[in-house]
């Protein structure tokens, strides 16, 4: 007998437009002590399947329309409310995404681990606190004895994720779910995680649940792996038979998505500087003091934080620049810093030769048609209350590149440059997919025709097909409007891709700058090769073997 | 490999048209409002009260001040539509006069606030810093000041003045509306596109007036339909300690005070001007709600 046995389970979602069949038809069974993987791009139902077994999606609109759910023999499905509760907290346990929210921040984090053991399991705070005191060890959380008293807030993203996993795992489930556990964490950390995933499911022989969209991360660690697309499980099978003998056409092209391989650089034979980055540094202060009243601030030294400390590099034209580094490395200060959206403590960026720090404002808006920025988030970097139309016109319109009746054959052959359909210009920003939002800040970044590109984390909101498009379309923007691109991402695979050099940042330093061929066979610098060992690969064999290493090296 | 999926995510757009509509926010909204028939139907009640207030001297039954003292408080007639009040005065015509007043009041002091509060919170929520302590400090100082000590210091130099009524009342709801749009205009500040715009090399005021006041429209719209009818009130209540207007002139405001002190005998003089008052409000309210719902483009469309 299965632990969890799922049979036909249907989910529609009732809105005012409609049915939405949010989980249609789905079945899977998962094992004692097993990994299921259950892959698959944003809205394709692979949270809702989960969420509905314990009741945990909004109803009303959602409701679940028929199937099974076998726990241990006994139906999940129209349980009561409270027979649920003892379910959820006993014997199947949710891991989260982001574990800053998912974490109440008013209470103290040894408060919400005992919350589960005294409510659950009845017992006194004293032995609840011990119980947290060694769970939090289990998971890796130094000093436990005094971590216990802390808030959410003084913890790393990693660590918080350790704590939600500790608070998981402290009632002892059977069943883990784990929703995209690592999707908000660095690449380093998220090595962690896994990891300590992998080794406390070993320990106490729990099954996991895992859902994802990253192929590389459940190469790993998954024994079967359900892809679902639409609400539909398109394909399952052993990890092996769904990444080397995929049957499913979505599969295959899922799998053909994920960036491999490796740009073939340009060779500049021509050593011509577009941009020359000199001695950046820009420091934030920490703490809220405005104001430096001499009397008061007189014994308190005003602290800093180095967000990009004493950066140089050049880029050539026509080149693209990747640069990686963690969050908080300090990339994207690095990259808005260049275009003078916020201000510099020291440093030169010479752009054609000309010393940006030097320009008066008026000058620097003269500049600023020549340098564009693409941003990570294209829900938020664009205007929601402006057609396709008025965003692309916009920066056309304002600097006098096109007047008149030739405005609307400009913004048309924009459109066309970024692969949108000419009917959807009257169209506002909240009727397109994230891709297509991506498409529209990319014809408002190329329509000035700059030389220089800043781009943001363009694709890691993207589905991965959908990020396979974009990173496309951007290399062959760059072909055509021969750009110069800065391209900052913290994903080494998507920048191998579509980076001729890679410069690495660590904690506000530029550690190594190479061409990407380089960075990748032969890195020099410690945390370049840390970086680049984290890395989870989407191919189960190269995946395994990439784990023994790092545990051999440890 | 990744040439294998190309622009599949674009195929639902091809079959679709371009949605209705000039294309601009306001042409858009214009489309959206004029499907919404009880917002329509207030906008035509507002302007046809505006228009009757515009026309009151010409199309009044009697004259405002003429009163009929033999007649007295009479319940609605065929000479009297609406009844008279106790001094024999057609009480039709006093409404018809209130309006002008009461609507007056109501539209251009409010007109007043928005305009103020609009720009200044935008300002100081756009230019933040320094600017920004200082420009809300001084909203902070002027919410201190006891506002009735502010008009009747007003009244007292400069006398007794309808218009400066208006710029008075303006000049007090503005404050609330300021700090509303500055906390609107600081979130939106956080988000790209406004990065964005700068990195285009926008001026400020560009930024200002495209990307930022659009996007506070809706809760400027509905602290607007909220500040209307207080304003009325205010009104009313100024003119009823003698510091607004006075007798024999009317407003609506004035109007259902005196009638709430006859309200047992002569109900009709409280429940008139009270209906015209109603219906002003509820009108107000729905113009509003369909304006905000018609100038988001992400509200549904039915």
């Amino acid at each position: 007998m299965y632990l969890l046995s799922v049979k036909n389970l249907t989910v529609h979602f009732h809105t005012r437009n409609g049915i939405v069949k949010a989980v249609d038809d789905v079945s899977f069974d998962v094992d004692h002590g097993e990994t299921l993987a259950i892959v698959g791009e944003s809205g394709s139902g692979k949270s809702v399947a989960l969420y509905s077994l314990l009741d945990l999606i909004p109803r009303p609109p959602g409701k679940i329309e028929s199937g099974r759910a076998l726990f241990e023999g006994t139906d999940l499905i129209n349980r009561k409310e409270k027979e649920l509760q003892k379910i959820r907290g006993n014997d199947i346990a949710i891991i989260f995404q982001d574990p800053m929210t998912s974490l109440n921040p008013y209470l103290t984090v040894g408060e919400q681990l005992m919350e589960p053991i005294i409510y659950h399991q009845r017992k006194s705070r004293k032995k609840a606190k011990i119980a947290a005191i060694k769970m939090l060890s289990e998971v890796g959380i130094k000093e436990p004895k005094i971590k216990i008293d802390s808030y959410p807030h003084e913890f790393s993203g990693g660590m918080q994720q350790r704590v939600m996993i500790a608070m998981a795992l402290i009632v002892k489930p059977k069943l883990l779910i784990c929703d995209e556990p690592t999707t908000a964490l660095d690449v380093t950390t998220q090595a962690q995680i896994i990891k300590l995933i992998q080794e406390i499911q070993i320990k106490y022989k729990i099954a996991v649940i895992f859902i994802s969209h990253d192929l590389g991360v459940v190469a790993g660690i998954a024994n079967n792996i359900a892809v679902m697309k639409e609400g539909k499980i398109v394909e399952k099978g052993t990890t092996e038979d769904i990444f080397y003998r995929p049957k499913n056409d979505y599969t295959k092209s899922l799998l053909s998505s994920v960036p491999s391989g490796q740009k073939i650089t340009k060779s500049f034979v021509n050593e011509d500087i577009l941009l020359r980055v000199k001695g950046l540094v820009k420091y934030y202060s920490s703490g809220n003091k405005r104001i430096n009243w001499p009397l008061y601030n007189k014994n308190k030294e005003q602290k800093f934080i180095k967000a990009v400390d004493d950066v140089s590099f050049e880029i050539k034209r026509g080149e693209i620049l990747g640069v990686v580094g963690e969050s908080g490395s300090g990339k994207s200060t690095l990259g808005r810093s260049i275009l003078q959206l916020t201000t510099l403590n020291s440093g030169d960026v010479y752009f054609n030769n000309t010393n940006l720090m030097l320009l008066s404002s008026s000058k620097k808006t003269e500049i600023r048609k020549r340098m564009q920025m693409v941003f990570q988030d294209p829900y938020s970097s664009l205007n929601p209350r402006m057609t396709v139309f008025d965003t692309l016109a916009e920066p056309l319109l304002y600097h006098s590149i096109s007047k008149g009746n030739k405005i609307l054959d400009d913004v048309y052959a924009l459109m066309d440059d970024v692969g949108l359909p000419r009917s959807a210009s009257k169209k506002y920003p909240h009727e397109f997919s994230g891709g297509q939002r991506q498409r529209i800040a990319i014809g408002r970044a190329i329509a000035t025709k700059p030389d220089f590109v800043v781009a943001d984390e363009p694709v890691s909101a993207l589905d991965v097909t959908v990020q396979a498009q974009i990173l496309e379309l951007m290399l062959s923007l760059v072909e055509k409007h021969n750009l110069t691109m800065m391209f900052i991402s913290h994903d080494l695979s998507v920048v191998r891709y579509i980076a001729d050099r890679i410069a690495v940042m660590h904690q506000g330093k530029l550690v190594e700058l190479d061409e990407t061929g380089n960075i990748f066979s032969s890195p020099s610098n410690d945390y370049t090769k840390q970086l680049l060992l984290a890395t989870p690969l989407a191919d189960p064999i190269k995946e395994k073997e990439r784990q023994n290493i790092i545990s051999s090296k440890i | 490999m990744l040439g294998s999926i190309k622009h599949k995510e674009d195929s639902p757009l091809h079959s679709s048209l371009p949605s209705k509509g000039g294309g601009s926010l306001w042409s858009d909204g214009w489309t959206r409002l004029k499907r919404n028939k009880l917002a329509i139907v207030s906008l035509v009640i507002l302007i046809f009260f505006c228009i009757t207030a515009l026309l009151t001297p010409i199309i009044a039954p009697y004259g405002y001040e003429e009163q009929d003292l033999l007649l007295g408080a009479s319940p609605p007639s065929l000479d009297h539509w609406l009844g008279t009040d106790i001094f024999g005065r057609d009480m039709l015509t006093r409404i018809m006069y209130g309006s002008r007043v009461s609507l007056a009041v109501g539209f251009i002091a409010s007109a007043v606030a928005v305009f103020i509060g609009v720009l200044w919170g935008t300002i100081a929520g756009y230019s933040g810093g320094k600017i920004d302590s200082f420009m809300m400090r001084t909203v902070d100082i002027l919410y201190a000041l006891p506002f009735m000590i502010f008009i009747i210091l007003l009244m007292v130099i400069f006398g007794r003045n309808i218009l400066l009524l208006f710029l008075a009342i303006g000049a007090v709801e503005w404050l609330t509306m300021a700090r509303i749009v500055r906390g609107q205009v600081l979130s939106l500040k956080q988000q790209d596109f406004v990065e964005a715009a700068i990195s285009l090399g926008l001026s400020h005021w560009t930024i200002i007036h495209r990307h930022l006041v659009p996007n506070v429209l809706s809760p400027v719209i509905v602290y607007t339909t909220l500040t209307i009818p207080s304003v009325m009130l205010l009104e009313a209540f100024l003119s009823f300690l003698g510091l607004g207007i006075q007798p024999p002139e009317s407003s609506w405001g004035l109007l259902i005070s005196y009638g709430v002190e006859t309200m047992e005998e002569y109900p009709w003089l409280i429940i008139f001007p009270g209906l015209f008052l109603s219906v002003t409000l509820f009108s107000l309210n729905f113009l509003g709600d369909g304006l905000r719902d018609a100038l988001d483009p992400r509200a549904s469309k039915d």
